[in-house]
């Protein structure tokens, strides 16, 4: 038998749309006991978290995407269907996302400007993309720039989630030489609390996290020094990867194609960044726990940190020099040879004739004597 | 600067200069010492013993009998230190990487939790030579601040890698990056401190060896 939700009878909630969906009880305590533990909070929290999030009015979303490959959307909307997380998704009140929403041109502006005027200070701005402060020409919605419209929308927000690495840190667009003068939305909005939810794209259940944790709490999940969810960007890929032991052994694979590759040893000679990127891909994985990158057989690239793709080459191990080459090392060595034949040729001119000591008939004969 | 920025200027630039840096002043100094010259020994040598040179070059790479007894402090600590950095450098698999990329020579490396526990043999010798030198008043005596500095710089990236290796004092892309910057200055110094005795060392061993042999003292 199905029980179904507890606050069903509440209009307008989660927890009926759930129920509306046919989630039982059982099922979202289950969901949310792992969202408990991956946000690393007291198993008890589960119970409390439940409550809370079935209990609570759908929560108003704005979902701003500026410079950005929709890759982030798509990752979170299509991960696997349908899940609990898609779920939850759905159930917030996502009042304006380009890719989404069913209004265009005015209409669709206008839903924005509604969304930010009802909840005013209450709405939660989710913002993929980076903001160009180049030319405001570069890349504009509805002829509003991206900046402004990052500014305007911000300035009534209860907190700011920037998804992806191009929100986050900048991303692709602000990769060397950054034509548009890309930056990411902290480096603009300095007055509002911005969880960094990095990656490329982010895991789906990372921003379920942050969500769950606002919607409980009414507050943000703990933060390390880069905004970033504590929780889920504690560890490293290597840390974590379970292809850890043969790293330790010094089992690698020389190739994608090797025998050591089909052996599954680890994919570090092969340019594999998860010593040096924290995230939990490792753990949680994707599409619905089935796998992620390093098990599909291609090393990390390193999404989720800030400046990865000026990093160096994707497949040059971390422990080689990102663009030291054999020939700049001849080079040297030849400067040092030419180098080396001129001091001597200059101490045996100098020193030499120094040292050269001159003997008089006088000094022999006395010698003699 | 975030900590992949700091690390990429130090795989990057900061790498590739001091890698110049290095090579130049390695090639510099043997060639200096090489064209430096002697004057003509006139004299007839004593002993013809050819191959002297070449033998006083292993001769003096194995302890010497009784070394044990007298100096077992240098003799032991000493081995253990130089065989284990060796072994540290070329035999832990993203050293032999880097030496590959840079090179093309390749070859088997050993495990890391093997080379994580020479590298920590290495730098308790390293501590024990330094205790040894700073009581020991002979040694002490002869010491100069080259030698604290030879110690000081051959230490850093021993201790740095052990501390990343196991994720200690900061995150890892940081004492990643610090690492190499110790390593980085290892390459810059070395050819200009007593640290260039790991090219000239044959070199000078086999010199010796030879005029040794000239003067009757042959090997």
């Amino acid at each position: 038998m199905k029980y179904p939700i507890k606050s069903d009878g509440l209009p307008g909630t989660v927890g009926e749309g759930l129920s509306a969906r046919g989630v039982t009880r059982r099922e979202f305590l289950t969901f949310c006991t792992s969202l408990t533990a991956m946000l690393a909070l007291p198993p008890a929290m589960a119970g409390v978290m439940a409550e809370a999030i079935s209990r609570a009015r759908r929560q108003s979303v704005i979902w701003l995407s500026f410079q950005e490959c929709t890759g982030c959307t798509e990752s979170l909307t299509r991960s696997h269907a349908p899940t609990l997380e898609n779920l939850i998704f759905d159930l917030i009140s996502l009042d304006y996302h380009h890719t989404l929403q069913a209004a265009s041109g005015e209409a669709a502006e206008l839903a924005r400007i509604q969304a930010m005027k009802d909840n005013d200070g209450r709405y939660l701005l989710i913002v993929d993309g980076s903001i160009p402060t180049g030319n405001p020409g570069f890349s504009t919605i509805a002829g509003i720039s991206n900046y402004d419209m990052l500014m305007e929308t911000a300035r009534g927000a209860a907190a700011i989630v920037a998804v992806g690495t191009c929100a986050a840190y900048g991303g692709l667009p602000g990769a060397s030489p950054n034509p548009t003068g890309a930056v990411s939305v902290g480096e603009l909005i300095r007055d509002k609390p911005v969880v960094n939810v990095p990656g490329c794209p982010p895991i789906p259940v990372v921003v379920t996290g942050v969500l769950a944790h606002f919607l409980t709490f009414g507050s943000l999940p703990e933060l390390d020094a880069q905004g970033r969810p504590r929780s889920f960007y504690g560890e490293t890929i290597h840390d974590r990867c379970y292809r850890r032991p043969f790293y330790d052994q010094g089992k690698f694979a020389q190739s994608f194609d090797d025998e050591a590759a089909r052996h599954g040893w680890c994919l570090f000679k092969l340019g594999c960044k998860g010593p040096v990127t924290y995230n939990a891909c490792a753990t949680t994985k994707w599409n619905d726990g089935t796998s992620f990158p390093i098990q599909s057989g291609h090393g990390c690239i390193g999404c989720s940190e800030a400046n990865f793709w000026d990093a160096g080459p994707l497949y040059r191990a971390l422990s080689m020099p990102v663009s030291g080459t054999t020939a700049m090392l001849e080079g040297a060595a030849a400067i040092g040879a030419a180098a080396g034949v001129a001091i001597t040729w200059h101490n045996r001119k100098t020193k030499a004739a120094a040292a050269h000591e001159t003997v008089t008939v006088q000094e022999l004969l006395r010698e003699e004597k | 600067m975030n900590p992949l920025d700091l690390l990429t200027f130090a795989r990057g630039s900061a790498m590739n200069w001091a890698l110049m840096i290095c090579i130049v002043g390695i090639m510099l100094r043997l060639f200096e010492i090489i064209g430096l010259g002697r004057k003509q020994d006139l004299s007839k040598p004593r002993t013809v013993t050819p191959g002297s040179g070449w033998r006083t070059v292993f001769t003096r790479s194995w302890p010497i009998a009784g070394m044990m007894k007298r100096e077992p402090v240098t003799y032991l600590a000493g081995y253990v230190f130089h065989v284990g950095l060796l072994i540290v450098i070329f035999y832990y698999a993203p050293h032999i990487d880097f030496i590959r990329s840079m090179t093309g020579l390749n070859w088997r490396g050993l495990p890391s939790t093997l080379v994580d526990a020479v590298a920590v043999a290495s730098i308790i010798a390293l501590l024990v030579l330094l205790a040894h030198r700073l009581t020991n008043p002979v040694k002490r005596l002869l010491s100069s601040f080259g030698d604290y500095l030879a110690w000081g710089v051959t230490l850093l990236p021993l201790l740095t890698g052990y501390l990343a290796f196991h994720h200690q004092l900061f995150e890892y892309t940081l004492m990643l990056s610090l690492h190499l910057f110790s390593v980085e200055l290892l390459l810059v110094l070395l050819p200009f401190t007593k640290l260039f005795h790991s090219f000239s060392v044959l070199l000078s061993r086999w010199y010796n060896g030879q005029m040794a042999a000239r003067k009757g003292v042959a090997s």
